[in-house]
């Protein structure tokens, strides 16, 4: 077990998801830098798909009630065991009743926590992530919440493949380059907007969350007027919402909406989108 | 709406597929429902390998395809599957509704009656789920003719109560949770929409057929 000391701007625990109940109205939710938390587990001797911890630029204090291994990866930040410093990146052994701190983020937004043996609550339509647009899943944490580890698999920790370690999936200098494709309903938009899309720089805004990355910039004026009959959205739909200020939907997105979707980030590259501070310069480059 | 589409001859119905990034296709179609309930049969006899099926208003999305020109292709192929009968011989699922919603005075208004035509008329609608979509659980009852479509309120509700009953556009809903909304509301019904451990979890699924009786009168 371990209990939460200090639970900074939004941890959650985050696994790979709960694809599959989208028509019934239920977001895929799962860690929104899916790679980091691999990696994380990787390091731990996990499965891809165990649960870990998510953290928003603040990360989390911990305590340990058992012995365990753990790894942090994603967002690049200070780890200490009991006030000493530990690698980011790489698995370290932490005594039972040990505090773990992990530090504001250096760069990049999410830092992703493995334990050997996964962060075990009780999994809701197979998968343990929480969904804060829905509320399925655990709760957020909050300080004193006790969370149950699974049991560690024998031979953990694995060796980490190649470059999985250092590997980071943050924008470099402040500017990510995103790559989309367009449609389904890129016609709703003129040729003017389009062009738009490819050619203008936008800031990703503060109002972003696991739902989604919202951007300012160039307007999109659009092409065909009304609304448009609800249809079903995939992660890394560019939705355009009546002010024309794009939205890229992420993990705990909404399954059907009722906004044109102009085209759909590649899905390599939403974890630029998911590890990129407010303020960030994003560019869409087209892709086919 | 559902005469036009039973009238229509098989294979008369034009499908246009709509590529959604690099492993989804938005099909457009006339019945979304019966279209959902044939890709599901699909997928579950190993046809179709999608993650995820999706009705919306007029088009199903095919979500996590592995290969999405095959699945294009296949889906092209497909006669337009029979439309559910409204009449069918399955009886719909009954869900009593206790009609004392505020906006029901407002409801009667925009469709020209009073109050209990609007009772009178939601009672004995069957409805069928179209999609689902808002929250888990939710989902869009469709059946109601165009011409009863009731815009949503121009101020949503901060907090509408669980179980209460909505129209918007042509739809009717119903709240899984207690969550701001904006629909108009008729009623209440005491109904578990959505419970994670049932299988399925939802209690209205794409193409279920829905009947709102009054409860005062059962």
């Amino acid at each position: 077990m371990i209990e939460v000391v200090r639970s900074g701007l939004l941890t959650t625990v985050q696994d790979l998801g709960r694809p599959g109940y989208a028509h019934l109205g239920v977001a895929r939710s799962g860690a929104l830098d899916a790679p980091a938390l691999i990696r994380a587990n990787r390091l731990v001797g996990n499965p891809d798909g165990a649960a870990g911890l998510e953290t928003t630029l603040t990360g989390i204090t911990f305590r340990a009630d058992v012995r365990t291994t753990v790894a942090v990866t994603g967002a690049r930040s200070p780890v200490r065991v009991d006030s000493e410093p530990v690698p980011f990146g790489a698995a370290f052994g932490v005594a039972s009743g040990s505090v773990v701190e992990v530090g504001s983020a250096e760069s990049g937004v999410r830092a992703y926590v493995a334990f050997a043996g996964g962060v075990s609550v009780a999994p809701v339509l197979g998968s343990r992530s929480t969904d804060t647009l829905s509320g399925l899943g655990p709760p957020p944490l909050r300080p004193g919440f006790v969370l149950p580890l699974g049991r560690s698999s024998p031979d953990a920790p694995g060796p980490p493949a190649p470059g999985d370690a250092d590997s980071s999936t943050e924008p470099a200098a402040g500017e990510a380059v995103i790559r989309l494709r367009f449609g389904p309903r890129h016609d709703w938009f003129s040729v003017t907007a389009r062009d738009a899309l490819l050619e203008s720089p936008y800031t990703l805004s503060v109002k972003s969350n696991r739902v989604g990355a919202r951007l300012s910039g160039t307007t999109l004026s659009r092409a065909v007027g009304g609304e448009l009959p609800s249809e079903g959205l995939v992660l890394g739909a560019i939705q355009v919402p009546a002010d024309g200020q794009p939205l890229v939907f992420l993990a705990d997105h909404p399954t059907t909406g009722g906004y044109p979707v102009v085209g759909v980030v590649d899905a390599a590259d939403l974890p630029l989108l998911a590890q990129a501070r407010p303020g960030t310069t994003v560019r869409f480059a087209s892709w086919t | 709406m559902m005469a036009v589409t039973q009238d229509k001859p098989r294979g008369a119905a034009t499908m246009r597929v709509r590529p959604v990034g690099a492993n989804a296709l938005l099909l457009e179609v006339d019945d979304p429902p019966a279209w959902f309930t044939e890709l599901w049969r699909l997928r579950a006899g190993g046809q179709l390998p999608a993650e995820d099926i999706v009705p919306g208003a007029r088009t199903v999305l095919l979500d996590g395809l592995p290969d999405p020109g095959a699945a294009a292709e296949l889906v092209r192929g497909l006669a337009p599957p029979a439309p559910t009968d409204p009449g069918g011989t399955a009886s719909a699922l009954e869900i009593p509704v206790a009609y004392d919603g505020e906006d029901l005075p407002a409801v009667a208004e925009l469709w020209g009656t009073d109050t209990r035509g609007v009772v009178e008329r939601l009672a004995t609608t069957e409805l069928r789920v179209a999609f689902c979509g808002f929250t888990p659980g939710w989902a869009y009852l469709s059946g109601l003719p165009p011409e009863l479509a009731v815009p949503r309120l121009p101020t949503p509700r901060s907090r509408v109560p669980a179980g209460a009953v909505g129209l918007a556009d042509a739809y009717a809903g119903i709240y899984p949770t207690a969550s701001p909304g904006g629909w108009r509301l008729v009623g209440r019904a005491d109904v578990s929409l959505f419970d994670p451990d049932r299988d399925p979890p939802a209690l209205l699924t794409p193409g279920t057929r829905v009947r709102l009786p009054d409860r005062a009168r059962t």
